[in-house]
């Protein structure tokens, strides 16, 4: 039960709202742009319910169902819309909207299947044009993967546009005018005489007028919003301190908790004293919640040295205790029974490796586990009354999240309303609903008042569910002057598998994952094999800044730079010979020659470079180093990049800059050990990624040369660390093949 | 205790160990100031103390003497501080919720130097940690502010 239910229930909201006053204009029977024929089969037509537009006495609202989490979300989505609605930039509202089925993401399940984004054959369209369905019928309204953008690129366009329709048949039956003579600008309905409407009076009548058929889109060339620099909707609030994030928000009567669980995730506590807690200043009860404890007090401070009192005796992990003991976990999982996937072998690899016998070139790589660590600790803010739940947080799955609390408080997800907020970071985080669980525990053991739960930092970064680690054994053979055999096994607990099973699921089939980035890369090697191996789950692991693109990027793309350099031939001239897709190879081009490839250094000096192929965006990069006596300093990185379109220039390069800085930072410094099943790193002094000192001069380009319009969230995340890497070769003659790289070089 | 915050005073009745961050957002509702660590190293809940930047997250709110500055006190929409004009025009923030502490120790940090050097400002900026990686606009907007503020 349930889902076909909900969307039922979704589309008589919303058809009642607009007879109570205010106003949805949906786009309800515009022609949907996927041509599958399963489409057919649905019923109901909630599928092409498109709720982007209200319209109100007040105004005019645009729906940004996609979470604002940094990357800038609510400003894109809302040009997108406006672009086409004809509204004046700023001069409307931003609302997240309801969870609901009709904001399924069409894009995000686009690459689950077994095709590489530069396979545009029949059966590899027709299984990204499933993914759409399938997230459509399970209703997955979900923010992640960089879909933002191309799942809303024509979606929301058509919202608008479908929209200013309406709004232009509402004035056409006002004035007796014709449609065709009337034209729209800034919010208004301009008729020949030029007498203006503003939409805000049409909105009621727009509502009774039938939605067209067919809208036309604008060509990019009559863009007034898109393509430019905008201002994001969010940057002055932002800028004057005045943004309310959830961790923010105040309600009379309000009482302030903070929660204490077991650190080895899943082992439950066994006992606690309470006692010297309970004594403490400003505590108002503890209650206990699933695998640990609540404590609530009327400041969030006095929770938190509250907290700190406790004395929980901790259950066993169900997963080893140490690192090491994990390594050898990762190290034991190259077997033919724990193989996962294997959708790279082309030529004769075994062959090629045996006949070169002694000539064969390997190595093993590691990449450690990475807390997301957002800046906002994990909060939600929670009142359980009468039956109902009341939920403020930042989420990436507000439909996931709506059930998992129902599910707790044993009510029905429509008795749960949940109301989005901004997030100070999120990378991946909130793709997890544990939070917003144990805020529900503690909200219903203290019902009738909201309750605001906040994790201390060190809470949050011994409760995360971190990218995994992962290892690579790795082969190759080169021959005259070339790489002619490359065999990459990477073994990897499956972030898939792990995310799935909280859901209460199971995986089918592999998880391309633990292989993305690299065995979808665009190189046409003879000989070429990339396996997956899935390492059984120990700490539950997810989906991080750019996902199993994040480790394999370095994985790759590190050893193909040993095999070219073994080859004897440029990084750059090796890659453009072997490269197989045409967007690819102008991306490396580009990077060449921004970056002056090939000119000469001074001493001490070093250029890395590397490409991965994620999310559909081929980027490349290359990082420029110095070997001082102080350490090692990256001095410029140059980005080359192609994602079809350039909505907003300068967000787009803020997002880039972010990406590598996020890269970079990570592959330093960065990451999260065991001892006692618990992880060894606390709080920032000991997980900080790199500074503003360290942070290098970017130069980013987007090229704009394909159709498909792409995310730019994480696709510059994969290369940054295997460049830094082949830098740090190319300066000092270390090939470092562990992350973090400080465990063997220094940084100034 | 006697706090006065953004030229406002108030009368609190709190154990002199909270830390001015929590008696600030819990007491008296002034989010601008954000919670990232409770140890001073991420600078997220950087306000100033009788002018200068302090990390109200460890400063015990009973020590605290002279009047206290927060970002809604800086500048507003309507009157902006020369370094949230430069953060708006450069379009600094991502999830923006490092930059209340990034605009407070920039703008301490020119209040007391006009005529900083590259090098002085990366020193003076690398002790806030920005998760979304902004520093390259931070860079770029701290030196703009210096030099809209007269000195290079």
């Amino acid at each position: 039960m349930g889902r076909v239910r909900t969307i039922a229930r979704r589309t008589f909201l919303i058809g009642t709202a607009a007879v109570a006053g205010g106003l949805v204009v949906g786009a309800i029977a515009y022609h949907w742009p996927l041509k599958n024929p399963l489409l057919d089969d649905l019923d109901e037509g909630d599928a092409a319910l498109t709720p982007y537009v209200r319209i109100d006495r007040n105004g005019i609202t645009i729906i940004t169902p996609r979470a604002d989490l940094g990357q800038g979300a609510y400003s894109m989505q809302a040009a997108l819309v406006a672009e086409e609605l004809d509204v004046a930039w700023g001069s409307f509202s931003v609302e997240p909207g309801l969870p609901s089925a009709a904001y399924y993401n069409g894009a995000v399940l686009a690459e689950g299947f077994p095709f590489a984004a530069t396979n545009d054959g029949f059966l590899a369209n027709r299984a990204r044009g499933m993914g759409g369905v399938i997230s459509k019928l399970i209703g997955l309204q979900i923010t992640g993967g960089s879909s933002t953008v191309p799942d809303g690129y024509e979606k929301l366009r058509m919202a608008g546009a479908v929209a200013r329709q309406l709004l232009l048949a509402a004035a056409a039956k006002q004035t007796g005018v014709a449609v065709s003579a009337l034209r729209t600008q800034d919010g208004e309905v301009i008729t020949p005489n030029g007498d203006r409407i503003p939409y805000r009076t049409l909105g009621a009548a727009a509502a009774q007028m039938r939605a067209p058929s067919h809208v036309t889109l604008k060509d990019p060339t009559e863009w007034r919003l898109l393509g430019q620099p905008m201002q994001r909707l969010d940057i002055a609030e932002k800028s004057t301190g005045v943004t309310k994030y959830g961790i923010d928000l105040r309600f009379p009567g309000m009482v302030y908790a903070t929660v204490r669980t077991n650190p080895r995730i899943g082992g439950g506590m066994l006992s606690v004293d309470d006692a010297a807690a309970k004594a403490a200043k400003g505590v108002i009860t503890i209650v206990p919640i699933t695998g640990g404890v609540g404590v609530i007090a009327d400041n969030s401070w006095r929770a938190f040295q509250a907290a700190a009192l406790l004395q929980p005796q901790w259950g066993p992990a169900p997963y080893p205790s140490t690192s090491s003991e994990i390594w050898e976990n990762v190290a034991a999982s190259f077997t033919d029974d724990l193989k996962d996937s294997r959708f790279k072998n082309e030529g004769n690899v075994d062959g090629a490796i045996s006949s070169a016998g002694a000539q064969a070139l390997s190595a093993e790589y590691r990449v450690p586990f990475l807390a997301h660590a957002a800046l906002e600790p994990l909060n939600a803010i929670v009142r359980f009354d009468e039956g109902a739940l009341a939920i403020w947080t930042g989420t990436q799955v507000p439909r996931f999240l709506q059930e998992a609390a129902a599910k707790v408080a044993g009510i029905h997800a429509d008795d749960v309303t949940l109301h989005a907020q901004i997030s100070g970071g999120s990378f991946g985080r909130r793709l997890e609903t544990d939070y917003v669980v144990q805020a529900v525990e503690v909200a219903i053991a203290y019902p009738g008042v909201p309750v605001k739960m906040t994790w201390t930092r060190e809470e949050d970064m011994t409760h995360d569910f971190p990218r995994p680690l992962a290892m690579a054994r790795a082969r190759g053979v080169v021959q005259n002057g070339q790489v002619h055999a490359y065999a990459l096994d990477i073994a990897s607990p499956s972030v898939s598998a792990s995310q799935t099973s909280r859901l209460g699921a199971s995986l089918p089939g592999p998880d391309l994952g633990i292989v993305a980035g690299a065995w979808d890369q665009p190189f046409a090697i003879p000989h070429y094999r990339v396996t997956g191996y899935r390492v059984p789950e120990t700490v539950p692991v997810s989906a991080w800044r750019s996902v199993g693109a994040s480790a394999n990027g370095f994985l790759h793309e590190c050893f193909l730079d040993e095999l070219i350099h073994a080859a004897g031939a440029d990084p750059l001239r090796e890659r453009i010979r072997l490269c197989t897709d045409d967007a690819s190879r102008r991306v490396l081009e580009a990077v060449g020659e921004m970056s002056g490839w090939g000119t000469p250094l001074a001493a001490g000096r070093g250029r890395g470079l590397a490409f991965t192929l994620s999310f559909g965006v081929p980027v490349a990069e290359v990082v420029e180093v110095t070997n001082t006596p102080a350490g090692i300093t990256i001095d410029r990185v140059f980005v080359a990049c192609e994602v079809g379109r350039v909505l907003d220039p300068v967000n787009f390069e803020s997002q880039v800059e972010g990406g590598v800085i996020w890269g970079l930072g990570h592959a330093m410094n960065a990451e999260i050990t065991y001892a006692d099943a618990m992880p060894e790193q606390t709080n920032f002094h000991q997980f900080y990624g790199m500074n503003l000192g360290q942070a290098p001069v970017i130069v980013v380009q987007a090229l704009e040369t394909v159709h498909q319009v792409r995310g730019i969230g994480e696709p510059p995340v994969p290369p940054a660390a295997p460049a830094l890497a082949n830098a740090i070769f190319a300066a000092t003659g270390q090939r470092v093949r562990e992350l973090p790289l400080r465990k063997h070089v220094r940084f100034a | 205790m006697r706090l006065v915050v953004n030229g406002q005073p108030h009368e609190l009745d709190l154990e002199p160990e909270m830390p001015l961050l929590w008696a600030l957002r819990d007491e008296l509702g002034i989010t601008g100031p954000k919670y990232g660590c409770g140890v001073g190293v991420c600078g997220a809940c950087t306000v100033h103390v009788g002018g200068k930047a302090v990390r109200s997250c460890s400063a015990p709110v009973g020590s605290v003497k002279e009047p206290v500055t927060t970002i809604e006190g800086l500048g507003t929409r309507e009157s902006l501080h020369p370094v949230q004009k430069v953060w708006i025009e450069l379009q600094v923030a991502q999830c923006g919720y490092c930059q209340s502490g990034q605009i407070m120790t920039a703008a301490a940090f020119l209040a007391g130097n006009r005529q900083p050097t590259d090098e002085q400002i990366d020193q003076a900026m690398s002790a806030n940690l920005c998760r979304c990686g902004t520093y390259p606009r931070i860079r770029a907007a701290v030196r703009r502010a210096a030099a809209a503020l007269g000195g290079r």
